[in-house]
């Protein structure tokens, strides 16, 4: 896990109007930066946008692209639309439960991968559906799982 | 020879086909055969947003002549660069086969012709990174029109007369719409984008996004100078990277060439327009949720009214719109209300653009007719694939419905799906042939929805919550005859009772299913089976011929249970162990294995 200052978070806040408005996308970049919001983090950007720290809080515990969990170092995961369900997307997961040895949302033990499940990524003709980062492979076989990690 | 310009489809679903590697693949073969002179390399291929047939990407258009190459491999390029290119021969072993014949011209592919192209009039064909492209093909000369030379009610009515209805689901009048949030007295208005497409399966509003982004920030402005906002918010989901990168940049580039800014088009009219990604949460598609999202808290809906057209956006006068419907704003303005109103039908004119998938032999975006039938669309898809019979279609994804075979003819416009228990939802059309099971399907959504639920109202948290309890109940096989009642009952209480639009119709995929295929749901409480073996809990045990096993042991050695156990004359299968997999039946040499049999 990178270490990290409190201070260093003051461009990325400094980027932004302080307004609540801003919070959802400083928490977006911050998040990018650190893989996760610690509590400390997220008081402080309370404390500079003017919000109270429940709201960070609560906002972060809401949508479902937020962690307080550290994440590694990529993030992997399989689509789970209805394309993809129907085409096999449940045994893609096991496979890469399997393969990295995690639950869902559970981070590998090198902390390489994060493994989660995705909702529809609108690529239903190539399904099922991976997705690394921002990086998509259409038409997955669980065979295939190996290299794509591999890749990383 | 004519110059040639290579398109290349840079669509989400392309790039997951490895569109990429063609690209580059492309580059070095131009620069390989030295073509740079004829074709200088940076201006012979284009990267374009989604050209809709996604299930043959890669594909590539080659102009001015119109080929198109689709299902491409690295290992075609050469080819085509060689011959096509250079020689300016169509290299016929790569064209797309539509019922035996090779197709050379994208424009006749079968699932190009049966089609109406207003919405995706520019994806597909210009580069969406570059503003030049747009304006080159008469971009922001509707917003330059609607600036100059037209007053603010002359556009509302132009609107108004398009007879233009919302794209997001539920079909409001946009023109109207406008209307409510221009009569309002106040010195801050806001205009924003709803482009949270949550729906799964749903991908039309992604690749506009992605294939055309100046057209949505020139709808907004026109929508803006229309009620007399400066301020506009596209609400995009993380889910869509690309989309956002194109976004971004269209932002960025129409401010710097004075497109966004102050004093457009030297009047004295400003708009500006600032990006919002979300952060994963469903219910932000709904209009109230998605404006508390912008406002920086949890994204839970409000109580409506006032509605967001008199009290939107920090409690300002706000016009919410759809993607889409964005995307018909500035061809109206251009082209007139009559042309508008012209297509489709009577009380739902223009078009529509739905994401064709499932069980269908070509899967993409089909921008159709209002009024096209639902036979018509699966026809433009190439019917239904594997030669299987069509069973149903579901429209409208978690918050429509199911209609099956015998409704085929029904034509698809906003009335005639409410009237058939559905509504047109974002745009989402899944194909399902005959070898899925219905009640599964209405489990898959209402898992969704369930799982979406925001958690401030009762009948939605717990409502799908115990509805969903009940058919994972049905299907594995522990139905109870007065479940079905207790299904219908509760959907009906959170339809009427539920805050929003989420709950109000997460009941729909189970109603509808109810309504057209209860002889499914009755097969698996009363007679414990799926009728097409989908729900692996009700499959009877498989079992083995005696008469037919030659005892090769190979069935035990697959069974992941250790169900198989060996005897003197045949092998047997202990049926409290098996889990119905298969896998025995499959290695069986002498196909002695079957489901059921001799219990």
């Amino acid at each position: 896990m990178e270490k990290y200052h409190l201070r260093d978070m003051l461009p990325i806040i400094d980027q932004y109007e302080k307004e609540p408005g801003s919070l959802i996308p400083i928490l977006h970049e911050v998040q990018k930066k650190l893989g996760y919001l610690p509590k400390e983090v997220q008081e402080f950007i309370a404390e500079e946008l003017g919000v109270p720290y429940s709201q960070v809080y609560s906002v972060v515990t809401f949508y479902s692209f937020f962690t307080m969990e550290p994440r590694g170092d990529h993030t992997i995961s399989v689509c789970t639309g209805t394309a993809c369900h129907v085409k096999g997307a449940g045994e893609l997961t096991e496979e890469l439960k399997d393969k990295l040895n995690v639950e869902e949302g559970g981070t590998s033990d090198d902390r390489k991968f994060t493994f989660n499940t995705k909702r529809c990524v609108g690529a239903c003709s190539k399904a099922p559906i991976v997705m690394v980062d921002d990086d998509v492979y259409g038409k997955v076989q669980t065979e295939e799982i190996e290299d794509i990690l591999n890749k990383y | 020879m004519a110059r040639k310009e290579i398109l290349i489809c840079s669509g989400t679903g392309c790039l997951s086909a490895g569109a990429e590697e063609i690209e580059d693949k492309l580059m070095d073969e131009l620069w390989k055969h030295e073509l740079e002179d004829k074709y200088p390399v940076a201006r012979a291929i284009k990267r374009t947003g989604c050209m809709g047939p996604c299930n043959l990407g890669p594909m590539i258009i080659i102009r001015p002549d119109d080929t198109f190459y689709g299902n491409l491999e690295p290992s075609d390029v050469e080819t085509i660069v060689e011959e096509h290119l250079l020689h300016d021969r169509i290299v016929r072993s790569l064209l797309i086969e539509d019922d035996g014949h090779k197709v050379e011209e994208f424009q006749k592919l079968d699932f190009i012709k049966g089609q109406k192209k207003v919405v995706m009039r520019n994806s597909g064909d210009i580069d969406p990174s570059s503003l030049d492209d747009y304006l080159e093909n008469e971009g922001y000369m509707a917003a330059r029109k609607a600036v100059t030379l037209m007053d603010r009610d002359e556009i509302i009515e132009e609107i108004k007369d398009s007879g233009l209805r919302g794209r997001g689901g539920a079909g409001f009048p946009t023109g109207l719409k406008w209307e409510f949030t221009a009569r309002e007295d106040e010195d801050e208005k806001y205009v924003v984008c709803n482009g949270d497409e949550g729906d799964p399966g749903a991908f039309m509003d992604r690749s506009v996004l992605e294939g055309d982004p100046h057209s949505i920030i020139e709808g907004m402005m026109i929508a803006g100078y229309a009620v007399g906002a400066d301020q506009g918010y596209i609400y995009v989901r993380a889910e869509y990277p690309l989309a956002i990168r194109n976004l971004q940049k269209g932002i960025r580039d129409a401010e710097s060439e004075g497109y966004l800014g102050e004093n457009l088009f030297n009047t004295d009219f400003d708009f500006n327009v600032e990006l919002r990604v979300g952060a994963g949460a469903f219910v932000c598609g709904e209009e109230t949720a998605l404006l508390s999202s912008i406002e920086g808290k949890q994204g839970r809906p409000k109580y409506r009214p006032p509605y967001p057209a008199q009290s939107g956006l920090w409690d300002q006068p706000t016009v919410i719109n759809n993607v889409e419907t964005f995307a018909n704003i500035p061809i109206i303005i251009e082209k007139g209300s009559e042309w508008f109103d012209d297509i489709g039908t009577e009380g739902s004119s223009g078009t529509k653009v739905f994401a064709v998938a499932g069980d269908v032999e070509n899967t993409g975006l089909v921008e159709a007719e209002m009024g096209t039938t639902i036979e018509e669309m699966i026809k433009i898809a190439g019917g239904v694939a594997g030669g299987k019979d069509f069973k149903a279609v579901q429209i409208g994804g978690p918050a429509g419905g199911t209609i099956p075979e015998e409704h085929i003819d029904l034509p698809i416009d906003y009335d005639s799906l409410e009237e058939a228990g559905t509504i047109m939802g974002s745009g989402g059309f899944i194909v399902l042939d005959e070898d899925t099971c219905m009640v599964d399907v209405a489990k898959f959504f209402l898992d969704f929805t369930q799982e979406e639920s925001c958690g401030k109202c009762p009948p939605c948290r717990l409502g799908t919550k115990r509805m969903l309890g009940i058919l994972e109940k049905i299907t594995e096989g522990e139905g109870e005859p007065e479940d079905l009642e207790k299904l219908e009952e509760l959907a009906e209480t959170v339809q009427n009772t539920s805050f929003c639009g989420l709950g109000q119709a997460s009941p729909n995929p189970v109603l509808s299913t109810l309504r057209f295929f209860r002889d499914e749901y009755e097969a698996h409480v009363y007679e414990k089976e799926c009728p097409t073996g989908t729900c692996k809990a009700l499959i009877a045990a498989f079992s083995i011929d005696e008469s037919l096993c030659v005892t090769c042991g190979k069935c035990e050695q697959v069974c992941p249970v250790d169900a198989i156990s060996s005897g003197e004359e045949s092998y047997t299968i202990d049926s409290d162990t098996c889990i119905s997999c298969g896998e025995c039946a499959k290695v069986c040499p002498v196909d002695a294995i079957s489901e059921g049999g001799n219990e």
